[in-house]
């Protein structure tokens, strides 16, 4: 069972490998990704692509919304990470 | 070489190197498969005795540094996930557009090109800042866009003549598949990978950048094979199956991604029933004399980065009736960046030229050919001598290509550098499964392949559902 700290980590290391020149330490949780990083759709691909690649979690099209802050991210995918 | 693939990729130049390491980097099964021994295509490298030359490359476009975030360049790096820094970018010193009655510079900074236009065309400086205006918010890579002609819209800013064609010069040669215009969006494309973000050269050439793609290909697991022709592209109901590479051998495949250009693919498609037009081959191929001398450019009175020469009132970029229009040039000065890496100067000037022409030539005699080629090398040192080359030098080493040449090596019909006048902008072609990535999907130059290997990869393989545009 991931704690939802963990959850977080695990997607921090993606966004960090993405985003190479930004600093992700700094990220708030509640504020868009997009607003505090440089972060276009390809990018946002790449994150999916990345929780496939690494973790073989599937996320659909239509739940890309989800993913939009670091919050959002954790609230949907803590419980893909723990199924 | 295992059975199925999930994509074969034809073509080991720019676009095919990034569009495979977007692959292999999320665990498709991908190869490149390239019909010479090296890879780059037009962008390529070779040796004579123990020099090394680059093929392409003058300079890089669309230079920006590594903290303009959301710019085409670090847009490519970040989704190929290479540092910035490995490329070594030296920006230019200057470029100048030099036309009989009137010389422009520009360099990466577009208030030198502003103040430039303000000094030789004062009136027409509000059309040309309008002009930015118009240009910073076009969505330019935007796939759907219908193509148009873009002088047309130009000129309802800029209404001297002389200074629409000087705007024009760089972006035509440096990117114009179309005669004596360019499609709107490429136009925009264009001036602002080189009027808003400038030239650069990355330190040790070509061979910096193709290095640095090939290790990143390797490093995700891609397989490349060089020296493997695809031959035929296999087809059932509409649907690629397979290719046939040096005429015996099957790869199977779900998708295929092809650089090699638009028409030069549909040569190679099994049977192509239901598409009733066949896409055109382009017009537009250069020669280019690339001379070393004892004494470096900028001792011998030339500090420019690149010049664009035209001898006319006007410029015309088109297919000349003669081998090569001596008229106008590209003259390329590598020596002239911010960092100098050579011991010697290097000077490279590139003319339009004829493929009939040059083709016929060589087939009916080879020392007809090579004292043409002798002749190109004439007329370019009398274009240095009026870019202002002083004559007190040595040339210590000569090479001229042709428009032969480029086919030779890259396999482009008419040895064109910029593809087909027909574009297919979503990379989209008659059979299901196959793509089109590269200069014939609409993004080219050496930035501009790469990107349109990332964004094709992207929108046709890793996300079928999904837009993956670039915008
Ligand atoms: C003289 C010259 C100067 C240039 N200067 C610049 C510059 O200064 N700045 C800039 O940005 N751009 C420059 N360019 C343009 C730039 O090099 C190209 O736009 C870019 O490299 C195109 O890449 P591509 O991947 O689309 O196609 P290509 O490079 O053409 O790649 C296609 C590849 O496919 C291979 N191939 C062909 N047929 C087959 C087959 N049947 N099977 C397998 N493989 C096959 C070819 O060998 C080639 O390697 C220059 C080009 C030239 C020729």
């Amino acid at each position: 069972m991931l704690t939802n700290e963990e959850v977080r980590s695990k997607v921090l290391d993606i966004i960090a490998d993405i985003a190479l020149d930004d600093d992700v330490t700094t990220i708030k949780d509640d504020i868009a990704l997009r607003d505090q990083l440089e972060l276009d759709s390809m990018d946002f691909l790449d994150i999916v692509m990345e929780l496939k690649k690494r973790h073989k979690i599937e996320v659909p099209q239509e739940d890309y919304s989800h993913l939009a802050s670091m919050q959002s991210c954790v609230d949907y995918l803590a419980p893909k990470f723990n199924a | 070489m295992s059975s199925s693939y999930d994509c074969v990729i034809i073509g080991a130049g720019m676009s095919g190197l990034a569009a495979g390491i977007r692959l292999a980097m999320f665990d498709k099964k991908v190869i490149i498969v390239e019909k010479h021994s090296i890879s780059g295509g037009l962008n390529s490298y070779y040796s004579r005795g123990k020099r090394k030359f680059d093929v392409g490359l003058h300079a890089m476009t669309n230079f920006v540094t590594a903290q303009e975030r959301g710019k085409p360049f670090n847009k490519l790096i970040k989704q190929l996930r290479i540092p910035y820094e490995d490329f070594k970018l030296h920006p230019q010193k200057y470029s100048l557009i030099k036309f009989p009655e009137k010389e422009l510079r520009f360099n990466n900074e577009i208030q030198l090109f502003i103040e430039e236009i303000n000094t030789n065309f004062p009136e027409e400086t509000d059309g040309f800042l309008k002009l930015l205006d118009f240009i910073k918010t076009f969505d330019e890579v935007n796939l759907s866009n219908q193509t148009q002609m873009a002088k047309p819209v130009v000129k309802s800013f800029i209404n001297n003549e002389s200074l629409l064609e000087m705007i024009f010069t760089p972006l035509l040669i440096y990117g114009s598949a179309w005669e004596n215009d360019m499609d709107i969006s490429q136009f925009v494309i264009m001036f602002k990978s080189i009027y808003l973000e400038g030239f650069s050269r990355p330190e040790g050439g070509v061979r910096t950048i193709i290095n640095i793609l090939l290790k990143r290909f390797e490093e995700c697991g891609g397989e490349i094979k060089f020296n493997c022709e695809v031959t035929r592209v296999n087809s059932k109901n509409n649907r690629i199956e397979s290719v046939e590479v040096n005429s015996n051998e099957i790869i199977n495949c779900q998708t295929i991604l092809s650089s090699i250009g638009l028409p030069e693919t549909f040569e190679i498609i099994d049977n192509l029933e239901n598409s009733n037009h066949k896409p055109r081959v382009g017009n537009l191929s250069f020669c280019e004399s690339i001379l070393m001398t004892d004494l470096k450019p900028k001792v011998l009175g030339i500090d420019a980065t690149i010049i664009f020469y035209n001898n006319r009132p006007k410029y015309l970029y088109q297919k000349p009736q003669t081998f090569f229009d001596s008229e106008s040039a590209v003259v390329c000065m590598p020596n002239n960046f911010d960092h100098d890496e050579f011991n010697e100067g290097i000077l490279r000037i590139t003319n339009i030229a004829n493929f009939d022409l040059w083709n016929k030539e060589l087939n009916l005699s080879k020392q007809a050919y090579k004292d043409k080629k002798e002749e190109v090398y004439k007329q370019s040192r009398l274009i240095l001598e009026k870019c202002g080359l002083n004559s007190s030098h040595e040339v210590i080493f000569k090479d001229i290509f042709t428009p032969t040449t480029i086919k030779r090596y890259t396999g482009h019909q008419n040895g064109v550098v910029y593809g087909s006048i027909d574009k297919s902008r979503n990379g989209t072609t008659p059979i299901n499964g196959l793509y089109i990535c590269g200069t014939d999907q609409g993004f080219l130059g050496i930035v501009g392949s790469m990107l349109s290997g990332i964004s094709m990869a992207n929108l046709h393989v890793l996300s079928p559902q999904n837009s993956g545009g670039l915008s």
